[in-house]
């Protein structure tokens, strides 16, 4: 999203009643809402992709299950969900006037997302190094690993998205530009991020896990 | 902590050239920049079927100057049958995305809905320029198709794999062209995204003092409804998209199926599935269908309710029939597939859902009927399309019930039954919502009357002769007539040609009351009879207590209060016979929404 929108309405008060408007419905203001309201679109984007994977997979005889540890993905879903705990815990500092704080965690939430994006990088590259690429793989139908990477990798973008723009939050909370709301609303896509990747894990990794 | 100060003037009013006509971050402008892209798409896509028509009615009629928009395709200036193919795809997609999805939604819901809640602009003003020039694009990517070395993609708009994944070897077009396709579609994609989220925060966060939500008129709650089937059937569309262009680019074969043989070649992919593409497009595609038609719905209450001068019987039953179409048009989707190969229990599953939808439709026609009986409407261009409407939607509907039971659609399917069915419903009635509206609200867009003595030719000669077109298509379909065949040469085909020759005929003098419609709308933008005033029709919603045509913020200095329904007509003991919604005026003889 452009940070100049965002902006627009920053001094809108918390529940965005004025004096000439009507009260938003559910008392969630607009740029709120906005973000609520990309975050089910972008699950409708993500349901899309996890259906066109169950049908391929349902309609695929011998389907490949190529993983044969749990490791690195258990690390890596453990790295995403302190990831949403250290995102919480800088929105509550910053809700409570915190600003270093918030800004401390924000950017711990940072850190550790990029840590994610490491540790899958490094996954793929391992399976790339195995000869998968997006349309040959040497485990059995060349689906598996385009579904494979186009799925992940539509969730790393939106971990490299989630990355970039918490970093220009954060910074610009910190020069007194942003306040707790704008602060909130980057998380509930953080969030949402992680939440996404609680449906990848079960779907595309423990499924594949060998026998 | 925060300031809590207004809902400010989100933007001041812009000077430069530019910034006030090309790149404005004016909802209104906004608005009439997708009016004109809408009327450019659907002139394009009128000659397109002109170009059709011709070549069905008269086989190998030479249309001169044709080589010049494809020398590959027209030699000769005759179109050869994959040309036919390319000219159809492009007429269903522009007609469908840029057209149908593009005025009444976008155009008209971009200019009125922040006016219509008393907002002075929509939240993300960016975000809505963008949605503007964001679809401009997508538009210019799909017309670049033309002006490749094999010309559009010859898939249909539906883009049914195998054949729209397996490259140039399905023929001319299903290379590049499908790519430019599916890119262009990905990129509409985006800014129906940008355009849906405004709407709703609109709708929920923008209204004025005492518009409460059931106090939004009709054509709000119609945009309203439409926004949410646009925020998640369009984030659906896309990845279908996406997947498809990487089958073409990236190698990967997700439509492409093992072992197809096409043209005696055996093509290289790998157990992709081609149901996928048709689960993934339809889910897209049925709520798109609504998309196009609930805008019309909303506009057409709204023009017979001021031309009425009484309020429809219930507004709230016209409300909730309109979200039930919303809800179940995610559910019916199958339909579309009853002959896909897909399980036939999975057909009954749909079917049952479709033949439901009938009952909110057949509601929100009785609640017009019956408000429509006895009323003294005041016959004007904008109601007599209004009636129009009703008359397509009820034509084309009809034909839904045959066709939405699997027995009777495997005799149908992909004739031109189906083809006659959604032209009359969602074509030829979203095209009479979009006439309404513009013969409605042209004063209050440009502060001039459109010729009503032309309006009502063009009234009368588009209804006589879309029937003309379209009642003929049910004959042929249940003749037996296959859409998307470029000639007839079957012993069966050969008796129906004079019935095409008809329909060709009955094309070109429709179009030509189209522009008619075109003269009347730029001649009246420049030379028109100036409005009389602010409200001419003498409604009562708040576009209609604004400026002609609005300040930058719509409303001046002053927000609007609304103290009233949006459609309080012939109260009781009132001082005349309509009372706008922000008059202080206490009505006694009347429930008001709370």
């Amino acid at each position: 999203m452009s940070q100049a929108d965002l902006s627009i309405h920053a001094q809108v008060s918390r529940t965005g009643a004025t004096e000439t408007m009507t009260a938003p419905t559910f008392s969630v203001p607009a740029k709120k809402m906005a973000m609520w309201l990309f975050i089910i679109a972008d699950s409708a984007t993500f349901a899309g992709c996890l259906v066109a994977y169950g049908f391929i997979r349902n309609a695929t005889p011998d389907w490949p299950r190529p993983f044969h540890s749990i490791t690195n993905v258990a690390i890596m879903t453990l790295i995403l969900l302190t990831s949403s705990l250290t995102m919480l815990i800088g929105v509550r500092s910053a809700e409570q006037g915190d600003k270093a704080k918030a800004f401390r965690f924000t950017m711990i939430t940072v850190a550790l997302g990029i840590l994610f994006a490491v540790l899958h990088i490094r996954e793929w590259m391992g399976m790339i190094g195995e000869g998968a690429t997006l349309f040959h793989n040497p485990w059995g139908t060349p689906l598996f690993s385009s579904l494979f990477f186009s799925i992940t990798g539509l969730h790393l973008l939106h971990v490299t998205g989630g990355v970039i723009a918490l970093i220009a939050v954060a910074l610009k909370y910190q020069g007194g530009r942003y306040n707790a709301d704008d602060l909130e609303i980057t998380g509930l896509y953080w969030h949402f991020v992680d939440l996404v990747w609680m449906f990848v894990v079960p779907l595309v990794y423990l499924l594949n896990l060998a026998h | 902590m925060h300031d809590m100060s207004t809902h400010a003037v989100p933007h001041g009013a812009p000077t430069s050239f530019i910034r006030k006509h090309v790149f404005s971050i004016d909802h209104k402008v906004i608005g009439k920049q997708y009016y004109a892209l809408a009327l450019l798409a659907a002139l394009i896509g009128m000659v397109l079927s002109w170009i059709m028509r011709l070549h069905l009615g008269y086989g190998s009629l030479a249309i001169p100057g044709l080589h010049l928009l494809s020398k590959n395709g027209a030699p000769g200036d005759v179109m050869t049958p994959e040309y036919y193919l390319q000219l159809m795809t492009m007429h269903g997609t522009i007609m469908v995305f840029f057209v149908l999805t593009t005025a009444p939604f976008a155009a008209f819901g971009n200019f009125f809905l922040p006016i219509q809640t008393g907002a002075e602009d929509m939240p993300f003003p960016h975000f809505n320029m963008m949605s503007f020039w964001v679809t401009f694009t997508a538009f210019l990517v799909l017309v670049a198709s033309f002006f490749t070395g094999t010309g559009p993609t010859l898939g249909g708009w539906t883009q049914y794999a195998p054949l729209s994944a397996i490259g140039d070897v399905g023929g001319p077009g299903e290379g590049l062209g499908v790519v430019l396709w599916a890119a262009s579609i990905a990129i509409f994609c985006i800014g129906q995204l940008l355009g849906s989220l405004n709407f709703i925060t609109t709708t929920l966060d923008m209204r004025c003092k005492g518009m409460s939500l059931m106090r939004l008129p009709l054509t709000a709650w119609a945009w309203f409804i439409t926004s949410i089937m646009g925020l998640t059937a369009f984030a659906v569309l896309m990845p279908a998209c996406l997947l498809l262009i990487l089958d073409h680019v990236a190698g990967t074969s997700f439509f492409r199926p093992s072992n197809a043989v096409i043209n005696d070649q055996v093509l290289p992919g790998s157990g992709g599935s081609t149901l996928l593409w048709q689960h993934l497009f339809w889910f897209f595609g049925h709520p798109e269908v609504y998309i196009a038609i609930v805008p019309g719905l909303g506009i057409v209450s709204h023009v017979l309710i001021t031309n009425m001068r009484r309020p429809m019987l219930s507004h709230r039953v016209l409300i909730y029939s309109m979200g039930a179409l919303a809800l179940l048009s995610y559910m019916v989707y199958g339909h579309h597939m009853f002959v896909s190969g897909m399980n036939p229990v999975s057909s009954l599953a749909f079917s049952f859902p479709t033949l439901v939808i009938t009952i909110p439709s057949t509601i929100v026609v009785l609640i017009w009927l019956g408000s429509l009986y006895g009323s003294r409407l005041r016959i004007n261009s904008a109601s007599l399309f209004a009636l129009g409407f009703i008359s397509m939607f009820i034509s084309g509907g009809v034909s839904g019930f045959f066709l939405a039971q699997p027995s009777i659609d495997i005799m149908l399917h992909a004739t031109y039954f189906v083809v006659g069915h959604f032209h009359l419903v969602m074509g030829v009635a979203a095209m009479f919502g979009i006439f309404a509206g513009t013969y409605f609200w042209f004063p209050k867009m440009t502060g001039r009357m459109m010729n009503e003595t032309l309006g009502k030719v063009h009234f009368w000669m588009s209804f006589v002769g879309a029937y003309c077109i379209f009642m003929p298509f049910h004959y042929l379909g249940i003749a037996g007539n296959v859409r998307r065949y470029q000639a007839f040469t079957d012993d069966y085909l050969i008796p129906l040609i004079p019935v095409h020759k008809f329909i060709t005929i009955a094309a070109l003098f429709t179009g030509f009351a189209q522009l008619i419609f075109v003269y009347n709308l730029i001649h009246s933008r420049f030379w028109g009879k100036v409005a009389p005033n602010d409200n001419p029709w003498e409604g009562t919603s708040l576009e209609w207590s604004t400026a002609t045509p609005p300040p930058h913020n719509n409303f001046g200095d002053k927000m609007p209060v609304v103290y009233h329904d949006p459609y309080q007509y012939s109260v009781e003991g009132a001082s005349t016979d309509y009372v706008m919604q922000t008059s202080t005026e206490q009505l006694k003889n009347t429930d008001e929404e709370k």
